[in-house]
């Protein structure tokens, strides 16, 4: 059986909006590639090694969200322009609880 | 008339120029030519959650079928390339097809190096590189079986630490004295070693192999004088550029496909990106890298170059590898002459090793250390000065010194 899918919004720097479908079990940041969302880079494919997939979680998604893993703080910490909502998207599972999801993208992952 | 770009090579390089050229305004026809049957993809994780089998195929590819359309990249795939033909500015392909070209990126990979011992054709011996490799593997890897990994290097040790979790009963078979011996150090070698013992994976250093032997399968190695009997053979001992096509067409070629540092070959039509190329480090040595971030980087300089912006590569090599719940960030290019320092306790399973050379850090070692990785990464990029003290305290945040 394909696994369940459940949309995310993801809204460029420039405001133009994607609102995809993304597999459960899929990360965010794999969502936003596989829909060439622009703005998210996964130099790294994914692997919390390179920082850029940063997004910021709109303010009413921001506790339905596993808490940040250590490695993922620490690589937050050093990324550019961050704000108290910021998310690395490859670390973020999709789960029916997340089901339209809104994230906003920063101007550049570098 | 608009420009026509060909690109040999449909891995992570080939993939980020057809990106990189769009984005760079660049308007006229890029055709990309395959040779394997995917379009471009990841190959990180093949040796890690892949094989594990905890990812499965359609997340490794880097882009949707739907991005080479709308990007107007016509893909050729399970095709090669046969010659180059620089005078008449042409691609000839091995079905007999002639591609022009105005302007070519070789983004030809790197193929695996091969045993040549006595019953290194047997089947049953494994390589990794692509992902039918890997599906080949998974068929035999399960539970139970005996593997001799041979090579202690990044991909051995994965598939070594994949085969543990799964319950294979492993073997690592490694020429040299020390894990990984090309791209540590010793710190991190001697870390790893118990790591890997620790998880029942069995280690023999100094041991380079003799031979197999077997009927219709491979059955036994010999290494070290001794014979070991094992179900599966993989064997990791590094890989070649792919640079036959270059050769033969006669561009400059030494051990990799010579490129400057705008990623342009010896003839000013042709650029090439990747593990395939030799170019000039940013320390002035002459390097061959094979990573996920020169293929991305020099593809990028490659498409700025082919659109007339040439802009000088420089960017910091960075490498990773996951082993058990390890996660190894490297940055910089070490030097066996390098001051060593250490920061934290290799028994916390957290620690740093930095490459001091002239008091200017020139590369890091981190094991589950995103901040001694990243801001030693941003500190070699910057040739910053730090005293070895300073490195080594614990109590000094790596970010009060970034």
């Amino acid at each position: 059986m394909p696994p369940q899918k459940y949309k995310v919004t993801y809204i460029e720097d420039t405001g133009k909006s994607h609102t995809v479908e993304v597999a459960e079990g899929w990360s965010l940041m794999e969502g936003a590639v596989k829909h060439l969302v622009p703005g998210i880079d996964a130099d790294c494919g994914g692997a919390c090694a390179c920082a850029t997939c940063q997004v910021y979680v709109a303010p009413e998604w921001q506790d339905k969200l596993p808490p940040k893993g250590e490695m993922e703080d620490t690589m937050l910490d050093f990324a550019p322009d961050t704000r108290p909502s910021s998310r690395l998207s490859c670390q973020i599972r999709m789960s029916p609880a997340l089901d339209g999801i809104v994230l906003n993208l920063p101007k550049s992952q570098h | 008339m608009p420009e026509n770009i060909v690109i040999i090579g449909a891995g992570q390089a080939g993939q980020q120029a057809v990106q990189s050229l769009r984005s760079e305004g660049f308007k006229g026809a890029i055709t990309m030519v395959g040779d394997e049957d995917y379009p471009p993809y990841q190959r990180p994780p093949l040796s890690k959650a892949y094989l594990l089998g905890s990812f499965e195929r359609p997340r490794l590819f880097l882009k949707p079928d739907s991005f080479y359309a709308e990007a107007g990249c016509e893909l050729l795939l399970s095709t090669s390339a046969k010659a180059i033909h620089r005078a008449d500015r042409t691609v000839e392909l091995t079905d007999g097809r002639l591609l022009a070209y105005d302007k070519l990126l070789l983004a030809t990979g790197a193929r695996v190096r091969k045993l040549k011992c006595p019953g290194a054709d047997l089947p049953g011996i494994h390589y990794l590189k692509t992902i039918a490799d890997v599906d080949g593997l998974q068929a035999v890897f399960q539970a139970g079986k005996r593997i001799a990994i041979v090579g202690g290097g990044y991909i051995g040790l994965e598939v070594a630490a994949v085969g543990a979790k799964r319950g294979l009963d492993v073997t690592v078979f490694e020429a040299m004295d020390r894990l990984m011996a090309r791209a540590v150090s010793p710190q991190l070698s001697a870390f790893y070693a118990a790591e890997h013992e620790k998880a029942g994976v069995k280690l023999k250093l100094n041991t380079g192999v003799e031979g197999f032997e077997g009927g219709a399968k491979v059955e036994r190695i010999k290494a070290g004088g001794q014979t070991y009997e094992a179900d599966i053979v993989l064997v990791g001992i590094g890989v070649i550029p792919c640079q036959e096509l270059a050769e033969a067409a006669g561009l400059a070629c030494t051990d990799g496909i010579v490129v400057d540092q705008n990623a342009r070959t010896s003839d000013p039509h042709i650029w090439s990106a990747g593990d395939c190329t030799r170019h000039t480090g940013r320390e002035g040595q002459e390097i061959r890298l094979e990573c996920v971030q020169n293929a991305i980087d020099q593809a990028k300089h490659a498409a700025l170059s082919m659109t007339g912006k040439p802009k000088t590569y420089s960017e910091v090599p960075w490498f990773w590898s996951d082993q058990y719940d390890l996660k190894l960030q490297i940055a910089g290019l070490a030097r066996p002459t390098d001051r060593l320092v250490q920061r934290g306790e290799p028994a916390s399973r957290k620690f740093a090793v930095f490459h001091l050379r002239d008091g200017v850090v020139a590369a890091v070692e981190a094991v589950n250390a995103a901040p001694e990785y990243l801001v030693g990464k941003k500190m070699i990029a910057e040739g910053k000065r730090v005293a070895a003290e300073t490195l080594a305290d614990t109590a000094i945040p790596m970010k009060q010194m970034g």
